[in-house]
């Protein structure tokens, strides 16, 4: 564990360099070096503690509040997690380290700021991944908070160093906002889970696991406080806000990692410190991981903005992952732990997998903004002939988050349908049809998820440039094509080798419900994907991939011995347009692309409205399509609160100018209450 | 393993069902009579299997009346009807297709989380038919509600009628003189409302019910 | 083990050799119902043959992913054909993919197609690639759930276990698996782009969606897509007789390849007429009623997975 706490000491210690040497020209070097190796080692660290699977390790240190102090503890899935974040700071800080470059040198050349940074990101950049890993250390509830709220707010100030930016502002306050009022669920929960004894060590809960209705409360509250975190429709509104808002780097890290922080605060209290699981937890948290899985992807077609558009896949991923980890704790609580291993095993390959794409995509988009300044789809294309390298590695992310094989997503996908498959064996019969219903869901968001990125990488790099700047773009430098290619790189490794990682988690699902994915399956062979109980399900990404590769050249190679390989190049019917430009305005544009979606979701789910604005013939101005959508969750959740506490607000004031007799009445009412509740209570 | 008898009414069953969603699909009266005609004639076939399978002639019965009623006397009276108030051909729906399928979904997973744990014990046919009564009902409930047109209110009121046979013919033991009395009071029911269409259409000139609905009497 | 090799490449073969059998048949039964002698049933071979030769005519923007779609599009869907089994259930492949990957991998091949679509940036190629992903969006989750529907029942989704299972005969007539092959086939007719959904004959119209998407396609490109879904028809004929009527095909341990083969070529046959049959019966439907159409058969596919639960055994 030294290394560990060398790791994290390092990391503080890079936001004092960040600080301290701020005007010096190799600051930025510095910290982003350093960031990338205390996380390399923090990544080390965990995959020594999975593969030595030698049980958790434990320390206290004698800082913090006198007589409690700080106990951490690293088991299988506290190590699992942290490699997640490892890998996130790995990569963030080496594309991050060449993005501020880049806008840098931009910001010389023009003199002027572009969109771009304009606040300090570097102290807090590292600060950040501490944040993190320390939530996931944490072994006692007074840490795990404090250390949740340091990352909540790191992760704010980094939103905010982009203050200049219009938009930033209103993102950054309704950010902290649902910070609070999710640290405030996390405080309760905690709080339900300590109970009366007092002692804040998480041994000391899993020992005395709470009664059922406080646990039934505690689930409540740990579904909003980390769900809000997470993106949890309809907590999901900050999210697609502020994830954007921040750094590419940045958000990579927030939507990529920072979510997975969320879903290990739900990991760890729902699996391990309530105890044994009831069976309505994981049906209460597979609907509403059903919900935010199809909203989520509903909300994603919808963006015109690349970065947005990302963080709203986020939500979808989200519930995903909250579907897997339902189905676990439904089999959990009906004792079939390989089953739920299954499950589990499932939502973690999906917590990997999601975190790589996403960093990958949202540097993808980091890359777009470096390239041509703008974020906007409707302003962009044709990019896979000025940045080459990066269009391959986009169109590997695209096609892992899209769920295709022989990529990661699938494998994910697949895990998580194999245990959706063993609903039968449950005895409720609400969750057996529920199941079946969740399964659609599932199928529904990741066909919705193709749909959306062939439409984000169909407009941003393929077509013709839908603006000059576009038009001008050119390739970004090698640290942020390297920050992007060792993600690549590990969609398809994960992709075509699962087996490997599934093994390597084992340690964290084995801790959680007591059972590995393989347990009852004598025998296992050593690449195929061949799951528990249901007998000849197999997957196998290497063979595919390899079948794939092998008829495509003997393909080409034959059909162009053989039958011809002349190629001519001409001009494209653009459909009477001549000439370039009028051309490119005529393809499809983001919004036009998502219109039979649009037309078959969303006038139910969005209210949306298309109104074309056509010129009268004769008349030279170009047709206007104009998409007007309302967002549910405001409509019918937050407006009406606001306007309640607005409301509320207003009457109250009235309270201020109470006659001395007025507030000794309203202070004895309140007692009397208190007394008679307790009364009440008592009896 | 297998049972021909079971299979038969099960799949007859679920055939009065999936044409109870048919129902709710159609967007053309003449086409949402037809599918009500199989819908009586699935209903009828599965009185008629029930009769032979389980030896009970009274059922013999109710299959022929269904037939004649159901499948023959009523959309041929319908048919008419249209023809003769040269009524609009298409359903106006109330709710978006795709909405009433949802909803139609929902309810048949509704009536089987009702169903099937008050029924562990009884029969598989028996629990399988009471979910298939119950979902039809709902369903023509459902398009009651959601059609404007008066016709097809009309046809939804009829398949409501169809569920009720349907648990009747399930649930072994039902005297034919309930069935008698159903189908007679649906006689009687559809009577009126014929007689009714003709009135309304010739007071308001439209069957469409949103016109009707602001000349009710308490408003003005 | 090698048997198992060789049925598998012979399979490859044979589904490659009989797609385009399989269109010409379904265009012939066409002609011959609505009043015409029709083109003979080789015809589509010639076609192939013809395009194969002819050089490629390019857009001047056309990028590499342009250029490479075809063969990969067409690889995964000859990848996902040869998971089938059609005349024996012995086959090498078997065990890498199941339905999900199947189903996947016909995923894969309409992602790149789309994307080529989008290539050249011409609105008719925009308005192809963004139907097609609409039909995808609903008709990809109906077919898992008829995959739900029969795995709950045959407690696997590798298809030769199913194959397998089914021909046991010991499932019996079930709703889910009525309402299960409606919905595939629905979705089949969707995925195909097969009439009233979309009208493979067609070549200019706005209500297009798969040819608009592979209108810059010409030459080899163009016979490889050509083939790609002449190839995905004989598929989904496959899936649905695999699972729906696999009597007549050989297991590793009894049954002829002979009879397995014969069997295959008169259900090929049979679901070839159907479809011809289905498709002179009925109208072309508008674009925008499609989500409604799928959205019925994903609805369908659910009910069938509901209905599990109601019937005996489960």
């Amino acid at each position: 564990m030294t290394l560990l706490f060398v790791a994290l000491l390092a990391l503080f210690a890079l936001a004092v360099v960040g600080v301290a040497a701020r005007r010096s020209p190799w600051v930025g070097t510095a910290v982003y070096g350093g960031t990338a190796t205390a996380c390399g080692l923090i990544g080390l660290w965990a995959v020594g503690a999975l593969v030595g699977r030698d049980g958790a390790v434990a320390a206290v240190l004698p800082i913090g509040v006198p007589w409690i102090g700080v106990h951490l503890r690293a088991d299988g899935v506290s190590a699992f997690f942290l490699l997640v974040v490892a890998l996130g700071g790995v990569t963030a800080s080496l594309f991050g380290w060449g993005y501020e470059r880049a806008h840098e040198q931009a910001a010389d050349h023009s003199g002027v700021h572009s969109g771009g940074e304009s606040g300090p990101v570097l102290p807090f950049f590292p600060l950040f991944l501490a944040g993190m890993s320390l939530v996931l250390l944490a072994n006692d509830a007074f840490s795990f908070l404090v250390s949740w709220e340091f990352m909540s707010l790191t992760s704010w100030l980094l939103v905010l160093s982009t203050h200049r930016d219009p938009d930033t502002p209103d993102a950054a306050r309704l950010y902290l906002m649902m910070a609070v009022l999710g640290t405030l669920c996390l405080l309760l929960a905690f709080g339900l889970l300590v109970g009366t004894g007092g002692d804040y060590r998480f041994d000391a809960i899993r020992q005395h696991p709470p009664e059922a209705g406080a646990a039934a409360l505690v689930v409540l509250l740990m579904v909003l406080g980390a769900g809000s975190k997470a993106g949890l429709v309809p907590l999901h509104v900050w999210l697609p806000l502020a994830h954007p808002a921040a750094p590419s780097h940045v958000s990579a890290l927030m939507s990529g990692v920072m979510t997975k922080v969320a879903v290990y605060a739900l990991v760890r209290v729902l699996f391990d410190l309530l105890g044994e699981p009831v069976w309505w937890w994981g049906g209460a948290l597979m609907a509403a991981g059903a919900v935010t899985a199809v909203m989520g992807v509903l909300y994603a077609l919808m963006q015109d903005d690349v970065k947005r558009l990302l963080a709203c896949s986020t939500i979808e991923n989200i519930g995903v992952i909250l579907i897997a980890l339902g189905l676990a704790l439904v089999f959990k609580a009906s004792h079939t732990p390989v089953i739920a291993a299954l499950a589990l095993s499932a939502a973690l390959l999906h917590v990997v997998n999601h975190s790589l794409f996403k960093s990958l995509l949202f540097f993808v988009a980091g890359a777009i903004l470096t390239a041509t300044g703008t974020r906007d789809l409707n302003r962009l294309g044709g990019l896979i002939h000025r940045m080459p390298t990066t269009a391959v590695l986009a169109l590997i992310g695209a096609a892992a988050i899209s769920a295709l094989p022989p990529l990661n997503g699938f494998v994910g996908e697949w895990l998580l349908f194999q245990a959706i498959l063993n609903a039968p064996a449950l005895p409720e019969w609400s969750l057996k049809i529920g199941i079946a219903v969740v399964g659609a869901a599932v199928a529904l968001a990741a066909a919705l998820a193709a749909a959306c990125f062939v439409r984000l990488y169909g407009i941003a790099f393929l077509g013709r440039p839908r603006s000059a700047e576009a038009g001008r773009a050119g390739e970004v430098g090698r640290a942020m094509l390297a920050g992007m290619a060792i993600p690549a790189a590990l969609c398809v490794a994960l992709g075509v080798l699962p087996t490997f990682v599934i093994r390597l988690f084992e340690p964290a699902v084995r801790a959680m419900v007591q059972a590995g994915p393989f347990d009852d399956r004598s025998y296992q062979p050593w690449i195929w994907l061949a799951p528990t109980s249901a007998i000849g399900n197999s997957y196998n990404g290497l063979i595919l991939l390899g079948m794939i590769a092998a008829l495509s050249v003997a393909l080409v190679l034959a059909i162009h011995r053989w039958a011809s390989d002349r190629v001519r190049r001409s001009i494209a019917w653009g459909c009477g347009h001549d000439g370039d430009d009028p051309a490119a305005l005529s393809q499809y544009s983001a919004s036009s692309f998502a219109q039979p979606i649009r037309r078959a979701f969303g006038g139910t789910v969005f209210n949306a409205r298309d109104r074309v604005e056509m010129p009268e013939p004769g008349d030279t101005r170009p047709a206007r399509l104009t998409v007007c959508w309302t967002d549910p969750a405001w409509a019918f959740l937050f407006t009406p609160v606001r306007r309640a506490v607005n409301w509320l607000a207003d009457h109250a004031d009235a309270l201020q100018f109470l006659t001395i007799r007025s507030y000794l009445t309203l202070m004895f009412a309140a007692l009397v209450v208190v007394l008679t509740l307790v009364a009440v209570v008592r009896s | 393993m297998i049972d021909i008898g079971y299979d038969a009414a099960h799949l007859l069953g679920a055939l009065v069902l999936m044409t109870s969603f048919a129902l709710l699909y159609q967007r053309r009266l003449f086409s949402l009579l037809n599918v009500f005609t199989i819908q009586a004639l699935a209903l009828s076939g599965a009185a008629a299997w029930q009769a032979y399978a389980h030896d009970e002639p009274h059922l013999y019965i109710t299959a022929l009346l269904t037939l004649t009623l159901k499948a023959i006397a009523i959309p041929v009276a319908l048919h008419r009807i249209i023809q003769r108030l040269h009524i609009e051909r298409t359903v106006e729906p109330a709710l978006g297709i795709g909405l009433t399928m949802v909803a139609g979904v929902s309810l048949v997973t509704l009536s089987i989380l009702l169903v099937l744990p008050v029924t562990e014990n009884a029969t598989a046919l028996t629990r399988e038919d009471l979910a298939l009564s119950l979902s039809v009902v709902l369903l023509g409930l459902l398009m009651m509600i959601s059609r404007r047109n008066a016709v097809s209110q009309v046809v939804g009121f009829m398949s409501i009628e169809n569920g009720l046979i349907l648990a009747a013919v399930g649930v072994a033991g039902m005297p034919l003189v309930v069935e008698m009395s159903i189908a007679f009071s649906v006689m009687v029911a559809f009577i009126i409302f014929g007689i009714f269409l003709f009135q309304i259409r010739e007071r308001f000139e439209t069957l469409d019910v949103r016109k009707i609905e602001s000349f009710r009497g308490e408003s003005d | 083990m090698i048997a198992a090799v060789i049925h598998q490449v012979l399979h490859m073969a044979l589904v490659l050799a009989l797609a385009p059998l399989l269109t010409g048949w379904v265009r012939l039964v066409k002609s011959r119902l609505v009043g015409r002698r029709g083109a003979s049933v080789l015809q589509p071979y010639r076609d192939l043959a013809r395009l194969l030769r002819k050089e490629v005519v390019l857009a001047d923007n056309a990028s590499w992913l342009f250029r490479s779609v075809p063969y990969v599009m067409f690889t995964a869907i000859w990848l996902a054909a040869g998971l089938v089994p059609v005349f024996t259930t012995d086959l090498a492949l078997a065990p890498t993919g199941d339905l999900i990957a199947l189903i996947a991998l016909l995923g894969t091949a309409r992602f790149f197609l789309a994307l080529a679509g989008m290539d050249t940036g011409t609105s008719f190629g925009g308005i192809g690639s963004s139907r097609e992903m609409m039909i995808a969006a609903l008709a990809e989750p109906a077919m898992l759930m008829v995959v739900f529907s029969v795995a709950v029942l045959v407690r696997t989704t590798s298809l030769a276990e199913i194959a397998v299972y089914m021909m046991g005969g010991t499932v019996g007539l079930r709703v889910s698996l009525a309402l299960a092959l409606i919905a595939l086939v629905m979705v089949a007719i969707a995925e195909n782009a097969r009439i009233p959904i979309d009208n493979p004959a067609t070549h200019l119209e706005l209500t297009m969606v798969h040819e608009a998407m592979v209108l810059e396609y010409s030459g080899r490109h163009l016979a490889l897509i050509e083939g790609a879904a002449m190839l995905k028809l004989l598929l989904y004929a496959a899936v649905i007789a695999c699972v729906f009527a696999p009597w007549g095909m050989a297991t590793p341990t009894q049954g002829s390849l002979w009879i397995g083969l014969l069997s295959f070529l008169a259900k090929l046959a049979a679901a070839g007429a159907a479809l011809a049959l289905f498709e002179t019966s009925i109208a072309k439907m508008r674009v925008f009623r499609v989500g409604e159409f799928l959205g019925g058969a994903l609805l369908l596919s659910l009910l069938g997975a509901i209905f599990l639960y109601v019937s005996r055994g489960v």
